[in-house]
């Protein structure tokens, strides 16, 4: 029997589920323990399971998440939380060049399980510092696999596969996706890595969108049914490994292509998924692909001018009326 | 225009401050057998020939990339490690030959490692500058000074959280302590109480910069009184001053009563890695130092003058590892090449390449 729950809930039932299953899973991080974290998502485990394994920390995080790289070689299987995804570039060094390194560096001789949770993503006027999304960066590092679920179903069961899983880890939890609810099942399940969901059948165009950016797609895809187009909405959950095949075979009915993230656009993310898919398939296309992601800006603070940044469903919308020839 | 870092001036006064307020006689203590203690000399002689012959390898181009020798500081991996049981760990730096031989590593595999060879400790994709013989505790040598710090802290979160009574000891150089990592990983240990020992193999050079003008204090130790941790500073030429700190410090954190610093000083009388010219420093301000400290002079001395050994026993034991260095030379130049089928092993978990391949 499914129940239905928030993004938040599934995070914490995940937590709470696999530090009960596995006593080497321990978190760290700025007010994961006592406080559940500021979004609530690890709320009650301190209570549940201690301090010994729910570590509030002081504000070191190039030491928090080098301190999970130690623990995770030598026995344990450590999250690591960053309170926002702007200040993972703190501990940079520790995710670039010693958690995603180490393994391949030292021949194969040790595992790598840990996860590195963080909030992404812009929105209520949190301005530069605390509103970005890095999954382009990360996703560039061989070593690191980089999830961006952005269901409760998907955000419990790809944490489940994330903790039990041998390799580095960044999860990436949207702020504005915390709320957002859905069937989750009260048994065990984990969700498999690099393996797209199809959101919204369609025949006319193909929409890749990422995190949050699939529930502003679907409304496009809504209001553009009313006029006759069908969008297909795919959402790759995982960013490394990332599905190429669901995209082609969805290309090979709709012949165009549309991506869309809420990081700026500039080298990011989509910047990849397209040069792929025209290596792979371009012969496929019908019409250019196109990116709508944000503006490649700093984040303002003033909502008025915040809204101008981030991509909304009214820019997917109008960029599938252009691709469809209907402006 | 003197350009040097340092001048004789400078150097000798060094050595006079050094030897007045840091050297240690060498005295073997108690609690070391005579087994032991011929131990530490033959794994302090392991480490010269090996890095003697590497820094020859590297110019006969057998060794390429960056490779730095441990040579002058085999007292301190040595010392430390001595003072280790099976199941402790230790973390490496950038320098890390030293610690492979101080935790019983094999120099066969090692020197296949630094030639690239597939039956090296990271079939050849490591080389000198991360080299680990994690088997053997030594959890891998790392190329960005100071990273290794947060790692040891985690590797000794592991003891704490799953009870388990081994310790890591952390090996950093005096470049590391002016990292921001340093100071938040001893932090983290210091309000955590976890085993480990923070162990600065000050050499008192960061490549070209010297460590009196890279901090306002360069007496490491003190650096302890700010996070509530004891913090001492031992000769590093000495093993068995290392040694007893080490082993002190050890006792410390296996009882549960947290971190320790412990400042070995010496002073690299070498280049920085080993083709290093030193253009930033008069050679010659080198020599007193080595003339005078080396340690493996002071402990053959030592063996000697004290009966533990007769010269040609001392002699003998040196013998052996040049011939054991000989020996993994002709192992390493014979050895196989790594080929593409294992380009990728390691990248990911086995069963992640499986389903992924990686690429």
């Amino acid at each position: 029997m499914g129940r239905t729950i928030t993004i938040k809930q599934a995070i914490n039932e995940a937590h709470h589920e696999e530090f009960a299953r596995d006593d080497s899973v321990i978190i760290m991080g700025c007010d994961v323990g006592i406080r559940g974290n500021p979004f609530g998502v690890t709320a009650g485990l301190f209570d549940a399971f201690g301090a010994d394994r729910v570590r509030d920390t002081p504000i070191s995080e190039a030491a928090i998440v080098g301190a999970c790289l130690g623990a995770a070689i030598t026995g344990l299987r450590p999250i690591g939380e960053i309170l926002f995804s702007d200040w993972i570039t703190i501990p940079m060094d520790q995710i670039v060049n010693q958690i995603a390194k180490l393994r391949y560096m030292f021949g194969g001789k040790t595992n790598v399980p840990l996860v590195i949770r963080a909030p992404v993503g812009a929105g209520g006027g949190q301005a530069a510092q605390h509103s970005q999304s890095f999954e382009a960066w990360f996703s560039h590092v061989p070593g690191l696999q980089v999830v961006m679920p952005i269901t409760p179903y998907d955000a419990k069961g790809m944490l489940k596969t994330a903790i039990r899983g041998n390799d580095p880890v960044l999860f990436f939890e949207h702020k504005r996706g915390y709320e957002i609810t859905g069937e989750v099942p009260e048994e065990d399940y984990t969700v498999p890595f690099g393996k797209a969901v199809i959101r919204r059948e369609g025949s006319d165009v193909t929409i890749v969108a990422v995190s949050i950016m699939v529930h502003r797609a679907l409304k496009a895809a809504e209001e553009l049914s009313a006029l006759g187009i069908e969008c297909e909405v795919i959402d790759p959950r995982s960013i490394y490994p990332f599905d190429y095949d669901t995209v082609l075979a969805s290309l090979r009915k709709t012949h165009r292509l549309i991506v869309t993230h809420e990081a700026n656009r500039r080298s990011g993310i989509g910047a990849e998924i397209v040069s792929q898919v025209v290596e792979r398939a371009f012969e496929e296309l019908d019409e250019k692909p196109v990116i709508v992601a944000g503006l490649n800006v700093a984040m303002p603070y003033s909502l008025s001018l915040e809204s101008m940044v981030i991509p909304n469903e009214e820019n997917i919308k109008q960029t599938v009326l252009q691709l469809m020839d209907r402006v | 225009m003197n350009t040097s870092a340092i001048s004789m001036e400078e150097s000798l006064a060094k050595l006079n401050t050094f030897k007045k307020e840091v050297m240690q006689e060498l005295k073997a203590p108690d609690d070391l057998s005579r087994d032991q203690i011929l131990e530490m000399f033959r794994k302090m002689a392991l480490i010269r020939e090996f890095d003697s012959q590497v820094k020859t390898l590297w110019k006969q181009n057998y060794i390429y990339g960056l490779a730095h020798a441990y040579l002058g500081a085999e007292a301190v991996g040595v010392g430390a490690c001595t003072a280790l049981k099976k199941g402790d760990y230790i973390t490496s730096t950038h320098r890390g030959h030293g610690h492979v031989i101080s935790m019983g590593g094999d120099v066969n595999k090692m020197m296949s490692e630094l030639m690239g060879k597939a039956d090296g400790y990271c079939k050849g994709k490591g080389g000198s500058m991360h080299i680990a013989s994690v088997d053997d505790g030594m959890l891998g040598a790392t190329g960005i000074v100071g990273s290794g710090m947060p790692i040891a802290v985690g590797a000794a979160l592991t003891a704490s959280v799953k009870k388990k009574d081994y310790v890591t000891i952390c090996f950093h150089g005096d470049g590391g302590t002016n990292q921001g990592v340093w100071h938040e990983s001893i932090n983290l240990a210091a309000a955590w109480k976890l085993p480990v020992i923070f162990l600065c193999e000050n050499n008192q050079w960061a490549i070209s910069m010297n460590y009196d003008r890279a901090t306002g204090n360069p007496a490491v130790a003190d650096r302890a009184n700010g996070y509530g941790i004891p913090g001492v500073t031992v000769d590093g030429f000495n093993p068995f001053a290392v040694y007893e700190a080490v082993r002190d410090a050890v006792k410390r954190a296996r009882a549960g009563e947290g971190p320790s610093l412990i400042e070995a000083r010496y002073y690299r009388y070498i280049g920085h890695f080993v083709a290093d010219d030193e253009r930033y420093r008069d050679t010659t301000t080198n020599d007193p130092w080595a003339e005078e400290m080396d340690p493996i002079n002071r402990m053959r001395d030592y063996l000697i003058a004290s009966g533990t050994a007769s010269k040609e026993e001392v002699a003998s034991i040196y013998q052996s590892t040049v011939d054991e260095v000989a020996a993994s030379v002709e192992h390493a130049k014979n050895a196989p090449e790594p080929t593409e089928e294992i380009l990728w092993d390691g990248l990911y978990s086995a069963e992640f390449m499986q389903m992924f391949g990686g690429k």
